[in-house]
């Protein structure tokens, strides 16, 4: 009976009142996968902007790492299913207003594709700008196998937009690379 | 941001943003603007949907997967050429009908981009002197029309990796030997009649660049392509391809391999209209 009174008089007054935030969401949004890489998450990778959280709705800004992504309505659709249960309207806005750089994944992202055999990038470093390709593809990159850096860029174009391929000369591996953008 | 100084979602989809910015412009700028995003995105279109022809045949595994990867990523970048192209007009149509459903005389891509797909040594010429092209023209989009502006920023980043490779094989094929160098001569005096045509001029090409959508014309840009041109052709003994009068039929008049080719990538769409994946 009391808890019934209390709750006709709304949230209790002595306690911080703790409405949903854009942190929630992202916090939220940080167990969404990457359909392509499924130990890395779309918060890791740098792939969500702007959020916005209303009384109307949530609104989130997905970057797209590469404009013909064939995994984008995946993704638009692992976002509305993740963030279903707040029981508002989810709006997924595709946006190149940020252009989506590989310098966006974050430094616990880089270290989730190394264990998930794909050697994070180099960081470009370009901001709005064109990223030095000759800079950022030059100097060997870490095998994320053993840790060796006498690889050799086998080919630019990978099994995906954002991949490239590359060799291990002392494990003798092949490895993925996330390509600087 | 917190829902306490958000009390409401601004609603900022990508369509309604691209339609008032298209709204804001004069009629002229505006019908210029569906001509020149038109041309973009058919370029792209047509030119990835060639470069898919080699997927599973292309002359090495690696090779394979990379004009897969450059055929994917052209015609991602149509996609969004024809999503704002979409909201330019606002007449109904969405991308894939903007696409997929006209007549193949109603496509407006340049003729250089008509050809059929060829021997490697064609599509690596015709391939280079259109992304070099296609470079000039993105270096000539201003800030008239913030949605191009800020994708063409974007388009320009993953082209930088077509350029490297395309420029690649330009070398590889002209020091390989007598038979690929003989066959890109051969294919690059072919390709090259017709390797302007992607700077035809445009109707509304006055009132683009007086919005601003334009920081200089095709002729300019088609200068710059060809100084572009001298300096990686010129070191490796390779003609650079003769000026050539244009024509407003540059991008019209197409030939029977791109009706094939319109034949190839319609026929889903016209087997079922409407269909969704």
């Amino acid at each position: 009976m009391i808890e019934t009174a209390l709750s006709l008089r709304g949230p209790d007054p002595r306690k911080p009142s703790r409405r949903l935030g854009d942190e929630d969401i992202r916090a939220a949004l940080d167990s969404v996968p990457d359909p392509e890489i499924p130990g890395v998450s779309i918060v890791e990778l740098g792939m969500i902007g702007e959020i916005e959280v209303g009384a109307e709705g949530i609104r989130v800004e997905l970057l797209p790492t590469f404009v013909g992504c064939p995994a984008l309505e995946m993704i638009r659709e692992s976002i509305e299913a993740r963030l279903a249960s707040y029981g508002l309207p989810v709006a997924v806005n595709v946006s190149f207003a940020t252009p989506w750089s590989s310098d966006r994944i974050s430094p616990e992202g880089r270290e989730k594709l190394r264990a998930s055999g794909f050697a994070p990038p180099p960081p470009v470093q370009a901001g709005r700008g064109l990223p030095m390709l000759d800079v950022a593809l030059e100097p060997p990159m870490a095998c994320p196998y053993c840790g060796s850096f006498q690889t050799t860029l086998e080919s630019v174009f990978g099994p995906t937009q954002c991949r490239s391929i590359r060799h291990c000369e002392d494990c003798r591996q092949p490895f993925e690379s996330f390509k600087p953008v | 941001m917190t829902a306490d100084s958000a009390p409401t979602v601004t609603r900022r989809d990508p369509a309604s943003i691209a339609q008032g910015a298209a709204a804001a412009l004069n009629p002229s700028a505006r019908s210029g603007l569906a001509e020149l995003l038109l041309t973009m995105a058919d370029d792209e279109f047509v030119s990835g949907f060639t470069d898919s022809e080699w997927t599973g045949i292309a002359p090495i595994l690696e090779e394979d997967v990379a004009i897969s990867s450059i055929a994917q990523d052209e015609l991602g970048h149509a996609r969004a050429l024809y999503e704002l192209l979409a909201s330019v007009l606002d007449d109904g149509r969405d991308a894939d009908a903007i696409a997929y459903d006209r007549a193949p005389e109603e496509y407006r891509h340049a003729r250089l981009l008509d050809e059929p797909r060829g021997d490697w040594a064609d599509t690596i010429a015709r391939r280079f002197l259109y992304e070099l092209a296609d470079e000039a023209r993105l270096a000539s989009i201003g800030d008239g029309f913030a949605p191009l502006t800020e994708l063409v920023a974007k388009l320009r980043r993953e082209e930088r990796y077509h350029r490297m490779h395309l420029v690649t094989w330009i070398d590889r094929l002209a020091n390989g030997g007598e038979d690929s160098r003989t066959r890109l001569e051969r294919a690059l005096a072919a390709a090259g009649a017709d390797a302007a045509t992607v700077f035809t001029p445009l109707e509304g090409e006055s009132a683009l660049m007086q919005a601003g959508i334009l920081t200089r014309s095709m002729a300019h840009a088609e200068s710059a392509w060809r100084g572009d041109l001298t300096t990686i052709l010129v070191p490796l003994g390779l003609a650079v391809p003769p000026e050539a009068p244009l024509s407003s039929a540059g991008r019209a008049e197409h030939s029977d391999a791109f009706r094939w080719l319109w034949g190839q990538f319609t026929s889903v769409r016209r087997l079922d209209p409407g269909a969704v994946w």
